[in-house]
């Protein structure tokens, strides 16, 4: 991978102003689409890329234990950074593909990324089939019948990992925010937000040494936006949570230099039937002195939820390009389960 | 005491302010032309270096496609099934007239250390300059400069450690002005890459090894030897100049250094206090020395960059950085030199008897055995110098032969002058002729060290000269002969030159310039392989063939190889020649191939076809009696890119000014030799000038009028040149035939013809007459106005 272009898109400003915000998404979004309340969600269309709006990911965590019960967890994301708002064929696309992928076990953490230009098949993402890889990354549909994500192929590998996995969705898809229009700051900063909660997952991972088939839950996030972040916003502690009722918890806290958090969450019934929070009905206080914080403290008053989530290993930094922590957690409190949790923004710990 | 002696040292200067300037001229002209010569080849390896090491592409395994480009799938074909590859798109353009090569390489893929520096995190550059429109290109900074404010480029930036005349940039902008349609030239390797190929995704793709980065240093090296030589034998001219006055100045001093010692200076206090003083003056001189040195460098180095760009294809930049290191040097070598020369003198004045006599004539003349014993010296390197080529191969033993041969005559020319004088005393009738040629051959020993210079500098300027004109006759009528074809044209891709074949059918016979790349006899080669067509029985210029070698060749039973192929194993027509394992033909003629570093063979096109299936089938050569109308129906009617196309006298042009710019370097050494040549005559008359007073003064007592002495002494420098020229000019063309027959053929692989050039010999007397004049003119102005009374005073104070 290439350090020194790496350096340079990390500003991933496409404008003249300074890089604002984690990653460059608190910028002025020129020429670029704005998500709209009103739009609604077509598939499988909007399972492909949208190349007019500046940012878009493709994001599956997924946790997971193998025959003796021990934890594992893996991600796999593609995100697509345009510098300008639309596709070309060939070397002449001004879109900018970054692979993250990570597996973490209670005593290690594996981090890996590819980075490629649009326009020449090296990455990408189609919507019918499903496809979004990069390189020889690659999540892609195997879906019969159904939506195209209720069943997937999903691998990556990296310096001392790898993994192969099939992914089968038990319940439908749910939309994020209103109808899939999740505000991210109170300016009104949105994205439009979809995700897959319910994959039942199994599959091999490959360590050092050995090969270990694993089974368990996965979620799929898809998410696209201009400018998701307002511009004081540095980074955000975003959580999804499998709980052992079969519902599931979204939540995030958008860290402001400016004033409070803001604070978002949506509540999926095992039917997966959505209920999303305005901000300040989910609160997320850290309970570790860590920076950045592996223990939490989730409330949510409106579903009778007060929990403590604690990484499963704190030392899931990834180190990468755009560096941030991203682990599998465990729950207990009122509710008890598995999850994720994601924290951006912090400086690299010691 | 130490500060007296010293003052009474130096006064000798002051009063000899002349000898001060021949001294220190003399010294800083060597110590320049050594160091400029210095300097150039430095600046060579260093950009040999950096294009080796900055855009270290070559250190890379390497994809590609023998057919042409591959399509962009490709690359995302190998990528998605996990092969780390790095896609480089390459090619020329012409801009403004100007041959650019573009480089596009993919900044996300391609490894860091052969990223431009200019691409750094700490540049302030965001991803959508370089990779928006019009996007980044860099380029050295005289290519930047000349390429400035032309439409359709993108941004430039300078980067000094890039070769002139290429441009490096995205691959998007590279595709977007090559028109290359996603096209990839070559993919790279890069770590972690699995063995092997990728038949499955990419059958026709083929590995290749990392280039070898040290062919470029290797193929220059003749050519830097070439300039050390030449530097070095300008430094020797310059020090037969420093030796001549600084023994003057020490024999000058003798009656200083006498009545110094007698006052009680200890005779190691007056070596260490001349010593200083030479030290001193020697500094001075190297300073001046290496000013001198940098200019002349930086006025040669665009040549010189030319040379080595049409003789190798090696870039230089057009600028000279300054290297403190090549300073100190300089220094150095302007000391050592100034020891060396004086290294005869000092011993002298430690072993002066402290009472001697001092003994101003002395320093001038030798013994007439000292004299022979100088000339048998020279026979002697004449000989090792002959024999060198016998004991040892290559370049050096070249050079050897041409410093045995250059040294060995300089050593010699005394002696014969001397011989010619005694012959023309012999002849001579009258008293004022006898003592004419008596008088001369007095004074031989004193102007002997500047006599040889002359001869170094005229004989190698018939060598050279003659060398390079032999070339540019020999060049020109087989550049006649070779270009074949009226136009060359090269198609973007395989299927466009099928298009092409198919297009030319009935317009023009095209012949194919087809060839793969491959080791022959275990050196870098190149192999073609050519149609039967009349046009190459015709014209194609063999050396040396078997009778029937064009039949032999047409039917697949022999093998042309170029001279340097021939010459490097020692091949004649008949021997086999190995094209690949187990592949072997015989020999049925060489051709000449000027101007081509690397071996190389012809086959018949059938045999190449069969043997490399793969071979390229881009270029070809057409016929035509219509050069216009095709090249416009090919531009027009077939949409030819302009860059693609080159007709005959274009190349033919190219060719000679690559050929006339790659002599420049030679030709401008070359004045610059025979000026410290011109310099040595003038100073050596000048000091002889200023002690021959003691034996004019009898002569003008005797009557002759001093306009007739000054007559004489005219006379007298103008025969010796002549004389002196008569022995340069078959030393000059020995030389010639040396560099034409040895050296050429050691350092470039080829043996030319000799041809004479007798009018450039006349110019070269003439110029060698002047030269002798110009130099007698001062001394003799200065006798011509001599007080008669200070002829009186030589009989009053002689000592």
């Amino acid at each position: 991978m290439n350090a020194r272009c790496l350096a340079l898109l990390a500003t991933l400003a496409a404008g003249p102003a300074v890089a604002q915000g984690y990653a460059g998404l608190g910028t002025q979004a020129d020429g670029f689409a704005i998500p709209a309340p009103e739009t609604r969600f077509s598939f499988p269309e909007d399972h492909g890329p949208h190349p007019d709006y500046r940012i878009e990911w493709w994001y599956l965590t997924a946790n997971l234990t193998d025959a003796d019960g021990t934890d594992y967890g893996i991600q796999w994301t593609l995100f697509r950074s345009a510098l300008a708002p639309n596709e070309a064929k060939g070397w002449a696309s001004p879109q900018i593909w970054l692979g993250n992928a990570g597996l973490t076990t209670p005593t290690d953490h594996y981090a890996a990324e590819r980075l490629a230009r649009g326009g020449t098949g090296q990455a990408g993402a189609t919507a019918q089939p499903f496809e979004a890889w990069i390189d020889e990354w690659r999540m892609a549909s195997t879906a019969k019948t159904g939506d195209q994500l209720d069943a997937l192929t999903l691998s990556a590998n990296g310096d001392g990992f790898a993994y192969s996995l099939s992914l089968d969705a038990k319940g439908p898809l749910v939309p994020q925010g209103v109808e899939g229009y999740s505000v991210k700051s109170p300016e009104g900063q949105a994205s439009h937000y979809y995700s897959q909660p319910f994959y039942e997952i199994a599959g091999t991972l490959s360590l050092a040494n050995r090969d270990v088939s694993v089974t368990g839950q996965g979620w799929l996030d898809r998410e696209y936006s201009s400018q998701p972040l307002s511009e004081t916003q540095d980074g955000w502690d975003w959580i999804s949570l499998h709980l052992d009722t079969g519902a599931k918890l979204m939540g995030f806290r958008l860290r402001d230099r400016a004033g409070a958090p803001f604070t978002s969450a949506t509540w999926i019934a095992p039917d997966g039937t959505p209920t999303p929070y305005p901000d300040g009905a989910l609160t997320m206080t850290p309970t570790s002195d860590t920076e950045p914080p592996t223990s939490w403290q989730i409330t949510l008053p409106a579903q009778n939820l007060t929990v403590q989530i604690d990484a499963i290993n704190p030392q899931a930094w990834m180190p990468l390009s755009f560096p941030y922590w991203e682990g599998p957690v465990r729950i207990s409190g009122s509710h008890a389960g598995r999850g994720y949790l994601e924290m951006t923004g912090y400086p690299e710990p010691e | 005491m130490r500060r007296a002696a010293l003052s009474a040292l130096l006064s000798h200067w002051r009063r000899q302010p002349m000898q001060l300037f021949t001294l220190l001229a003399g010294l800083a002209l060597a110590t320049a032309l050594w160091s400029a010569v210095q300097a150039i080849n430095a600046e060579a390896r260093r950009s040999y270096d950096a294009a080796a090491g900055t855009l270290g592409l070559g250190a890379y395994e390497t994809l590609s496609d023998p057919a042409g480009r591959m399509p962009l799938a490709t690359f995302a074909d190998l990528r998605r099934a996990g092969w780390p590859v790095s896609p480089v798109l390459e090619g020329r353009l012409v801009v403004t007239d100007q041959r650019l090569r573009i480089l596009g390489i993919e900044p996300i893929s391609a490894p860091v250390a052969s990223l431009p520096a200019g691409l750094g995190a700490e540049s302030g550059l965001t991803p959508a300059e370089l990779f928006l429109p019009p996007g980044l290109g860099f380029a050295a900074p005289e290519t930047v400069a000349v390429l400035k404010d032309t439409p359709g480029l993108p941004r430039l930036m300078a980067d000094p450690s890039l070769p002139p005349g290429q441009l490096v940039t995205d691959i998007a902008v590279a595709d977007r002005l090559l028109e290359a349609d996603g096209g990839i030239d070559r993919l790279l390797l890069l770590p972690g890459a699995p063995a092997g190929l990728p038949t499955e995704i990419a059958p026709a793709l083929r590995r290749a090894a990392p280039q070898d980065q040290g062919d470029l240093a290797r193929l220059t090296d003749s050519f830097h030897l070439n300039l050390t030589a030449f530097g070095l034998l300008s430094f020797a001219v310059g020090l037969f100049i420093v030796h001549g006055t600084i023994g003057l100045a020490f024999e000058q001093r003798r009656p200083i250094f006498r009545t110094l010692r007698a006052l009680g200076l200890p005779l190691g206090v007056l070596l260490s206090l001349l010593l200083a003083e030479l030290l001193l003056l020697a500094l001075v001189a190297g300073l001046v020395g290496i000013a001198l040195g940098y200019l002349i460098a930086g006025a040669l180095l665009p040549d010189v960059a030319a040379t080595l760009r049409g003789l190798y294809g090696a870039s230089l930049p057009g600028t000279l950085a300054f290297d403190p290191a090549w300073a100190l040097s300089g220094l150095g070598i302007a000391l050592a030199g100034a020891l060396v020369a004086a290294a005869h003198g000092l011993d002298k004045i430690r072993r002066m008897p402290l009472l001697a006599a001092a003994q101003p004539r002395a320093w001038s003349t030798v013994s007439a055995r000292a004299l022979r014993r100088q000339a048998a010296a020279g026979a002697a390197l004449l000989l090792a110098g002959a024999a060198a080529p016998l004991i040892a191969d290559g370049l050096l033993a070249g050079f050897a032969l041409l410093g045995g041969l250059l040294l060995g005559s300089a050593l010699v020319l005394p002696f014969l002058l001397s011989a010619a004088l005694s012959l023309g005393a012999s002849r001579a009738r009258g008293p004022q002729a006898q003592w004419f040629w008596a008088d001369t051959r007095q004074q031989l020993p004193g102007l002997s060290l500047a006599l040889m210079a002359l001869l170094l500098a005229l004989a190698t300027n018939i060598g050279v000269s003659t060398m390079v004109s032999s070339f540019r006759l020999t060049f020109t009528g087989w550049l006649d002969q070779r270009l074949v074809s009226q136009l060359y044209v090269t198609a973007p891709s395989e299927a466009e030159a099928a298009r092409l074949r198919d297009w030319l059918q009935g317009r023009a016979e095209f012949l194919p310039i087809w060839k793969v790349d491959l080791p022959l006899h275990d050196a870098p080669g190149e192999l073609f392989g050519i149609s039967d067509s009349p046009v190459y029985r015709s014209h194609w210029p063999l050396l040396d063939a078997a009778p029937d070698a064009w039949d032999m060749l047409f039917a697949s039973e022999g093998v042309l190889a170029n001279e340097q192929l021939a010459r490097r194993n020692g091949l004649s027509p008949g021997d086999p020649v190995t094209l690949g394992p187990g592949w072997v033909l015989p020999l049925a003629g060489i051709y000449s191939d000027y101007g081509n570093p690397n071996g190389q063979a012809m086959i018949a096109l059938p045999l190449m076809l069969q043997y490399h299936p793969e071979v390229p089938r881009l270029r070809h050569g057409l016929l035509t009696d219509d050069v216009p109308g095709l090249t416009a129906a090919l531009h027009d009617e077939f949409g030819l890119p302009r860059a693609n196309l080159i007709n005959n006298e274009t190349l033919k042009a190219t060719s000679l000014q690559i050929f006339d710019r790659t002599f420049t370097v030679t030709a401008a050494l070359n004045v610059l030799t025979l000026s410290v040549a011109g310099f040595a005559i003038l100073t050596a008359l000048l000091t002889l000038s200023t002690m021959r007073l003691p034996q004019l003064a009898p002569l003008w007592a005797l009557g002759l009028t001093r306009r007739r002495l000054a007559r004489l002494e005219i006379l007298r420098s103008l025969a010796l040149a002549a004389l002196t020229f008569a022995v340069a000019l078959p030393v000059g063309l020995a030389l010639a035939w040396c560099l034409l027959a040895v050296v050429n053929v050691e350092a470039f692989g080829w043996r030319l013809p000799m041809f004479l050039f007798p009018r450039q010999w006349l110019l070269l007397f003439v110029l060698a007459l002047l030269a002798a004049l110009v130099a007698s003119i001062l001394p003799v102005r200065r006798l011509a106005r001599t007080e008669p009374s200070q002829f009186l005073k030589v009989f009053a104070d002689e000592r």
